[in-house]
């Protein structure tokens, strides 16, 4: 299974192809443009690059949705069975975990509910190495912040809250909340 | 001359304040309160950037997050609104060949903006009010944190400056309708339907071949500004609305009423804040950026644009695009239908890498049409300010998918190469290359004093703004977000590169000032602020 560090590699790479890519367009450009030569740009040209920039717009959500394992979950995820929900409340800059650690079981679809009783927070789940798993925002007295997820390595996670909610922010970090297990190793 | 002697009568003593008109007057002190703030929100990035680097002890986390609350405030209002609305101000006369329709109301909003920004400033720096521009509910009326009469009076800087940029709006509206004396009248129907870029749409769908500006009323680049301008004027609607929402809140509690946050849904308001605040990225940033490339690609080579029709189409449809795109700021809000996620968040957005590239491309076609160009200031600055947008609005059409939001939002990336990479390079590299070509006219021929200190200028800015923007996500990349402190070092190296990058950014600011100071001198810096005895019509001195 895709997990999302392998993602981020993956977007890293294109990402930094086409920055490269565009810079030595734009050094190109601006070299020539002192020169003389042809100076006609055709209506061809210009509808090609049109057409080029609508295929990329919207081939990267249809590439992403049929890629990316956790996108489906999330637009069509009401209807889903989850192997565990975990509900976790917030108030006063502090998260409460209905247990010390969460054991959740690798490979398996988990839901996340997150209740906010004051302010607007993040619930963000972080590796060891401080890479981001997932996040979501926390929406003050609603009951609807519920993400689901399937972790696809085992470990120890942090939980730290993802949204400014005041300078305290930025201490809400639980370390090793939350403990995968079951996956191959 | 001496260095003294420049330093105090301008480059060959050439710049005479005394020669200027008022409208040039107003337009250089729009220039240099916006410059001023610009070096204020340069100071600020360095002061947090040193921060990101290691919390030093004599700044207090409270005072950093007032700090950083400020900080775009003054970028986008003291500065971005100062000089683009000072530009447009003059550029919109001067291209549709009439006088300002009112001196006084542009007045206006220069000391408005300039007076609240310096509110707001002033009383983030000493109150620490900072709930962030983003302002969710209840945050910015969370009185647990924050002081209510601080935020009262933070609230009123806000106020001041929407109050200023109405004045701005009503005024490039007036100016573009009113017929001055002698001229023909033209129906301010037709003017407003292709001022708004209808004229092109319809055009598209009737094959009317028009290529040329001759066969418009109004000429592409000012289609671009009133374009933005609607949105300008919708944006300050929803930030006055919001401050008084906001402002009942806090007056209730100073007479002692504590009004129960409940009262406002936390998730409507962000919907509410963000369709409102997504109208300055788009109408502010983007269709006027489009609009001074547009400009400047048909001043550098005095030719029509590229494409017309096309241009002025995409002005008009991006209207249906900046107001229905502000989804993609709750991708990862659960509780936002995922309808909208997708048809505003993700398709709608990808649309603006559609109109943002059309008028990338209509821009470069229309300087490759008059090739060989001659490598001027203007010329290289909006070379760079192209490459900021071809870097920095991909980078945002990533984040805005449903899948790849779920592990960038609130992370560097999202400020780094998107949205500093935007501003940095994109936006005031476009505004540099405006203000170099501006100089010489609004200053009646006065010469730049250095040529080598606007080289080091240019590539200080561009390699500053993009390694600043790529380190930032580098670290965004490997999960660092935004709005929070690191108090271990976990992402130092990449904070020690993008400190380095932001320093060179100082350094561009720096030299840029010294060539202009230079230029015009301490006693014609201090003429501009002198009262002009020259007629306020009069955009130029007549010969």
């Amino acid at each position: 299974m895709v997990s999302s560090d392998t993602v981020l590699w993956g977007q890293a790479i294109i990402y930094t192809i086409y920055v490269l890519a565009i810079m030595l367009l734009i050094g190109w450009f601006a070299y020539n443009l002192t020169r003389t030569g042809p100076s006609r740009v055709s209506p061809k040209l210009f509808y090609a690059f049109v057409g080029l920039l609508i295929v990329i717009g919207v081939s990267l959500h249809l590439v992403t949705y049929n890629t990316i394992p956790w996108v489906a979950d999330d637009l069509h995820g009401d209807g889903l069975t989850v192997s565990q929900r975990y509900d976790i409340k917030v108030a006063d800059h502090k998260f409460t975990l209905p247990s010390p650690v969460l054991d959740v079981s690798c490979g398996e679809l988990v839901a996340f509910n997150v209740h906010s009783d004051d302010l607007t927070y993040g619930f963000g789940v972080f590796r060891p190495d401080n890479s981001m798993v997932f996040q979501m925002q926390v929406v003050p007295w609603r009951d609807d912040n519920t993400l689901r997820w399937t972790f696809a390595q085992n470990g120890s996670y942090t939980i730290r809250s993802t949204e400014y909610s005041g300078p305290e922010g930025s201490q809400m970090i639980l370390k090793d909340a939350i403990n995968v297990t079951g996956c191959a190793a | 001359m001496s260095v003294m002697t420049t330093l105090l009568e301008g480059n060959k003593g050439m710049f005479k304040p005394e020669t200027q008109t008022p409208m040039q007057k107003l337009t250089l002190r729009f220039v240099i309160i916006g410059l001023v703030y610009y070096g204020f929100a340069v100071i600020e990035g360095m002061i947090m950037r040193i921060y990101q680097i290691e919390p030093i002890s004599i700044l207090d986390t409270k005072q950093y997050f007032g700090i950083l609350t400020a900080h775009p405030l003054v970028g986008i209002f003291g500065s971005t609104y100062m000089l683009v609305f000072g530009a447009f101000l003059f550029v919109i006369p001067l291209v549709m060949g009439k006088p300002l329709w009112s001196f006084k109301l542009a007045n206006w909003t220069a000391g408005l903006i300039a007076v609240g920004t310096f509110v707001f400033w002033v009383d983030g720096f000493v109150s620490h009010y900072a709930p962030l521009y983003t302002l969710y509910w209840p945050l910015p009326a969370d009185f647990t944190q924050f002081n209510p009469v601080a935020g009262a009076i933070f609230i009123t800087g806000i106020a001041l400056i929407m109050v200023g940029t109405l004045f701005f709006v009503i005024n490039v509206f007036a100016t573009l309708l009113y017929t001055p004396k002698g001229a023909v009248h033209v129906p301010k129907g037709r003017m407003i339907l292709d001022a708004l870029g209808f004229t092109g749409l319809f055009n598209l769908f009737t094959g009317k071949r028009r290529r040329t500006d001759a066969d418009f009323l109004v000429p592409l680049p000012i289609v671009a500004i009133t374009r933005g301008t609607v949105d300008v004027a919708l944006n300050a609607v929803i930030i006055l609305f919001t401050g008084v929402l906001i402002l009942v809140y806090m007056v209730a509690k100073i007479f002692g009423f504590d009004l129960a946050h409940s009262a406002v849904d936390a998730l409507l308001y962000k919907n509410w804040f963000w369709w409102g605040l997504d109208l300055v990225a788009d109408g502010l940033v983007l269709i006027f950026v489009a609009g001074t490339w547009y400009l400047m690609a048909t001043l550098i080579t005095g030719k029509s644009l590229f494409m017309q029709n096309w241009a002025r189409a995409a002005l008009a449809l991006e209207m249906v695009v900046s107001w229905t795109v502000w989804s993609h700021h709750l991708l990862s809000d659960q509780g936002q239908s995922p309808l909208l996620k997708i048809l505003s968040g993700e398709l709608v957005t990808a649309f603006e890498l559609i109109t943002q590239g059309l008028a990338f491309f209509i821009t470069l076609a229309t300087l490759w049409s008059a090739r060989p160009l001659k490598m001027t200031n203007p010329l290289k600055f909006l070379i760079g300010g192209l490459l900021g947008f071809a870097l920095a609005v991909p980078a945002g059409i990533l984040q805005a998918d449903a899948g790849l939001n779920r592990i960038l939002h609130n992370t560097q990336w999202v400020i780094g190469p998107h949205v500093h990479v935007a501003v940095l390079v994109g936006l005031t590299m476009t505004l540099y290359s405006a203000i170099y070509f501006l100089l010489p006219i609004l200053t009646n021929g006065a010469e730049l004093w250095s040529q080598k200190l606007a080289n080091w200028h240019f590539w200080l800015q561009l390699l500053g703004g993009i390694g600043m923007g790529a380190f930032m996500g580098m670290a965004g990349l490997h999960g660092m977000l935004r709005r929070t402190v690191y108090y271990n070092g976990e992402f130092e190296p990449y904070m020690w590169l993008a400190g380095i990058a932001g320093a060179m950014l100082g350094f561009a600011l720096l030299f840029f000032l010294i060539n202009i100071v230079m230029t015009v001198g301490l006693k014609g810096a201090l003429g501009i602020f002198q009262k002009s005895t020259l007629d306020k019509k009069d955009l130029l001195p007549s010969v």
